[in-house]
């Protein structure tokens, strides 16, 4: 299956996207700019971490307007599967494919450091290679991701199970520990952790892997890929 | 041409950690009498035509604000034409 990888001015986490799918995971992943407008050829999008615009104003708020994301969003409305990696969650929230938003960490600092991860949903495009309840190890490396939301929308999430990741010791502040979520229609996550830096033991972990072989897995049970 | 002043701040719900940081150092520096300091974002936006009223609240609801944790108000005045 052939994934796009979103790379705006700033990304940085673009390339360990391209090495996770390419290499370790045998598929094909491309770079797409955010100056194109479409994302017919793909079978799923990922949207990776950095700096994109170098996060003036806010993270993701000026990424969502380049023209790749209206493309994105009218992927997302096909069912695909949009996975955003951190500055790519910010602006899956900017562009209103998530709700809630992540605000500056409550210690003020930025927090780079493996993590423990309660898995909330393995009934997930994203997580179904996972047990549920099973804690896995990725990495964080955030200024940004204390994810808030009004208590309406947290019930919702809650509700509809949408709180697909939660810490086992919040390091940003994030309400209900909240470290990934999805949409209603779940096809669209986002998460602060980076999966793609956790993907061979020699990086520290290899928990991350079970995300892309999930995305695959449901794919390819769908029919959706060939050969 | 219309000059306006947009004021973005953080509501009230939302902590901000930096603007804490701030505050304790102003304290810090014996400045005891501070009880509560806020930080924010100001913009000035030049602007023509006949709508600016509109225009501005549309720029601040779709990118200069995040409603999710920030309010904003904005002053708008018209600016004398050059001579």
């Amino acid at each position: 299956m052939k994934f796009a990888i979103l790379s705006f001015p700033g990304s940085n986490c673009e390339m360990d996207l391209y090495h996770a799918i390419n290499d370790v995971m045998g598929e094909t992943a491309e770079l797409v700019s955010f100056k194109k407008d479409s994302l017919d050829d793909y079978d799923a999008a990922l949207v990776p971490g950095g700096f994109s615009y170098g996060d003036y104003l806010r993270g993701g708020a000026i990424a969502r307007f380049s023209p790749i994301i209206k493309a994105l969003g009218e992927f997302a409305d096909t069912g695909k599967p949009v996975l955003g990696i951190c500055n790519g969650f910010q602006i899956l929230t900017e562009a209103g494919l998530l709700p809630g938003v992540l605000q500056k960490n409550t210690s003020a600092k930025f927090v780079c450091k493996p993590v423990e991860l309660y898995v909330n949903n393995n009934d997930t495009v994203f997580t179904n290679q996972y047990e549920s309840g099973q804690t896995i190890t990725l990495p964080v490396a955030h200024g940004e991701g204390n994810y808030f939301c009004d208590q309406e929308t947290l019930k919702d999430l809650e509700a509809n199970n949408q709180i697909v990741f939660k810490y086992r010791d919040n390091p940003n502040g994030s309400v209900e520990n909240i470290a990934g979520i999805i949409n209603k229609a779940g096809n669209v996550l986002g998460m602060m952790p980076h999966p793609e830096r956790a993907v061979e033991e020699l990086l520290g972990s290899a928990d991350g892997k079970g995300m892309f072989e999930s995305i695959i897995n449901s794919m390819v049970s769908r029919g959706i890929v060939y050969e | 041409m219309y000059l306006a002043k947009v004021y973005v701040t953080y509501k009230q719900s939302i902590l901000n950690p930096e603007a804490e940081a701030i505050k304790d150092a102003v304290v810090r520096m014996g400045y005891d009498d501070v009880k509560d300091l806020t930080l924010g974002k100001y913009f000035e936006v030049k602007i023509d035509g006949t709508n600016v009223e509109h225009e501005i609240d549309e720029i601040c609801d779709k990118l200069l604000a995040n409603v999710n944790m920030e309010s904003y108000r904005y002053e708008i005045e018209e600016l004398e034409a050059a001579k």
